[in-house]
């Protein structure tokens, strides 16, 4: 039989995915599962996202060919500019598809999750731009790193609610989401960020993250020798991934983050290092004791610092499909550096371990190589020039 | 005393208190299992504690996150179960993740051994439970118990009850656990509940504090279950068996 990549109708790629969620999420995730091909892949709905993706976000995002990097690597780089959508990642495509279809499911209230807090501006800007109620949780370890994206999310009407529980990063502001949706299943829907949670959410999300290599592949007219984007979850490495995943011919490869060192307890590489568990209501690769206890990931990147991984991931990962590997906060502080100086590019600290691994990689003059600049690196500004 | 029997026997409203193991001591369960039993308690359930408790709320966050420090592991709760003498029915509540870790059939083996009569999952789904999972279950005489709640519909609630082998546990609130927001609200789920004559017998959770929560969940189903009000009565006790004694006096006092 043919590999499949791609979700099967139990809501599982291979042994990972699924909906492990309690009875109480049962109808919400039940309606979500019954409709969202439906809706989303209607007409009127498509209409609607595509028209908002061009003049809201501003998409196509471009494809540049970054000269002086490709002539520093000996071969052909581009960069797919995610980092110039509105808002200044790809997390936009995600929260305005899903933003639509909660209009659909006649909900009014959105909850959301966020790491660096891309997402929740995302998500605080489809709010405003649809008039919707809008409640982010953010770890409060978090809240304090990425404090420009706070304001632009209390800016955009947006209330924030502090996690300090766990980890009081990205783990257990996804736990709270959760715990909110259980106490509010009627009114709300709960815009997830990344390609993880509960079937059909890692689909879902994809899907509206595949603009991305929709988009690479009008833009650029042979295949690329090689896409390269960074991990936490996964979205945008599944977006700049979708569809590329049955060509053979180009090499995907997916960075996490190493944090201090995947020898050391300081990192967030998941799939280097982790097992086969439930995190977040699916079956993925998840960082966890011999128990089963989560264990809590490190990374500079707050956009990376996850201890799961999006279970499409983890079936690409077995299947060997797309090359896994990953980078420290050293070598992707490095790379932002090293871009904004080449290219006048400032990068997201999570997009930054994407184009660190240009330094671990074989290169052949031949090879044309997309990095995915998810996201830009205004928010990391601080973290980025401490030792200027 | 099977599950089975303990319902088919039950004189008064069924008694049963939640608490986590590994809490507040590491050592505390055999402690904390003959007070319950003294007390005239009717069935436990004993939480393994996880990192990610989904469905729960700040108190038994805080008692599993404690739990974890303190040094519990699954391998440790069994322990600490073969070494207790209490003959009370005893049902194990926790979520799938550790389960998995340790080993489906591993962890049956180890719950028959021990005495368990149920495993409650809250996030391991019926349809996986079944596919991959109940012949294990069955293998070892383990019941699964499923939650329903005032957003189950009718039709999943009948399918639920068809695929209890012990009890239905009825969520009194579309909430996480330990929210106090009283029982009131509950009224006309719990009437339906009892209207459709379901095969199995309910028991009713979360939200439960007090005497009158406990009475009002007896007028509707066979019992209460009880856990963060319990594990905030115990969580700075100095006298365990008198603290225990005190608090199930407080639902149920003795004539």
């Amino acid at each position: 039989m043919k590999q499949t990549y791609q979700v099967n109708k139990n809501g599982f790629y291979g042994e990972y995915g699924g909906a492990f969620i309690p009875e109480m999420l049962y109808p919400n995730i039940k309606e979500l599962q019954e409709s969202y091909i439906a809706i989303t892949a209607s007409q009127e709905f498509q209409k609607e996202l595509k028209q908002l993706l061009h003049d809201y976000v501003g998409r196509p995002t471009p494809l540049y060919f970054a000269k002086r990097l490709s002539e520093h690597y000996g071969a052909a780089i581009y960069l797919k500019r995610e980092d110039l959508c509105h808002t200044g990642a790809h997390k936009i495509n995600n929260a305005l598809g899903q933003i639509l279809l909660a209009k659909k499911l006649n909900k009014t209230r959105i909850i959301a999750e966020t790491g660096a807090g891309q997402h929740g501006v995302a998500t605080a800007t489809a709010c405003a731009l649809m008039g919707m109620q809008c409640f982010v949780y953010m770890g409060a370890k978090d809240i304090k790193r990425q404090a420009p994206n706070v304001a632009r999310m209390k800016m955009l009407g947006a209330e924030i609610i502090p996690v300090n529980s766990g980890s009081k990063t990205l783990k257990d502001a996804t736990n709270e989401a959760i715990r909110d949706w259980i106490n509010n299943p009627k009114n709300t829907h709960y815009i997830i960020g990344s390609v993880v949670g509960p079937h059909p959410y890692p689909d879902m999300v994809a899907r509206f993250q595949s603009v991305i290599s929709e988009e690479i592949k009008k833009q650029l007219n042979e295949n690329p020798t090689h896409i390269i984007a960074c991990i936490g979850g996964g979205s945008n490495a599944i977006g700049a991934f979708y569809h590329y995943l049955y060509n053979e011919n180009v090499q995907l490869i997916g960075v996490e983050a190493a944090g201090k060192g995947i020898d050391t307890t300081d990192t967030a590489a998941t799939l280097a290092l982790g097992k086969q568990g439930v995190l977040h209501a699916c079956m993925t690769t998840l960082l966890q004791t011999a128990d089963g206890q989560v264990v809590e990931p490190y990374s500079i990147s707050a956009g990376l610092d996850y201890p799961g991984i999006g279970p499409q991931h983890a079936h690409l990962h077995k299947t060997e499909r797309v090359k896994y590997d990953n980078v420290t906060d050293k070598e992707a502080l490095d790379a932002a550096h090293f871009l904004s100086k080449t290219e006048g590019i400032i990068p997201a600290l999570e997009s930054a371990h994407a184009l660190a691994y240009l330094d671990k990689m074989q290169i052949e003059p031949t090879d044309k190589i997309i990095i995915n600049l998810s996201g830009r690196g205004d928010k990391d500004l601080e973290t980025l020039t401490k030792n200027l | 005393m099977t599950l089975q029997e303990l319902f088919n026997n039950k004189k008064e409203a069924l008694l049963n208190i939640y608490f986590t193991a590994g809490f507040p001591k590491l050592n505390s369960m055999p402690q904390i299992l003959s007070a319950l039993e003294e007390a005239g308690v009717d069935m436990v359930e004993i939480g393994m504690p996880y990192s990610d408790p989904l469905s729960d709320g700040p108190t038994i966050q805080e008692s599993s996150a404690i739990a974890i420090k303190n040094g519990i592991t699954t391998d440790l709760i069994f322990q600490q179960l073969e070494k207790s003498t209490s003959k009370i029915p005893k049902i194990m509540m926790g979520y799938f993740n550790a389960v998995f870790q340790y080993g489906i059939e591993k962890f049956c083996e180890k719950c028959k051994k021990a005495g368990i009569a149920g495993v409650i999952l809250p996030d391991l789904p019926i349809n996986i439970y079944q596919e991959k999972y109940q012949a294990i279950f069955e293998q070892y005489g383990l019941s699964i118990i499923f939650l329903v709640t005032p957003e189950t519909s009718e039709e999943r609630i009948r399918y639920i009850d068809k695929c209890s082998t012990s009890f239905i546990y009825a969520v009194s609130s579309s909430s996480t656990t330990g929210k106090e927001t009283g029982m009131q609200a509950a009224k006309e789920y719990l009437n339906q509940l009892k209207k459709m004559n379901l095969n199995k017998p309910l028991m009713l959770g979360f939200n439960i504090s007090k005497k009158e929560d406990f009475d009002f969940a007896a007028t509707y189903t066979s019992g209460g279950i009880i856990g963060s009000a319990f594990i905030k009565h115990i969580k700075n006790s100095q006298n365990l068996p008198q603290d225990i004694k005190s608090f199930v006096q407080s639902i149920r006092p003795k004539n």
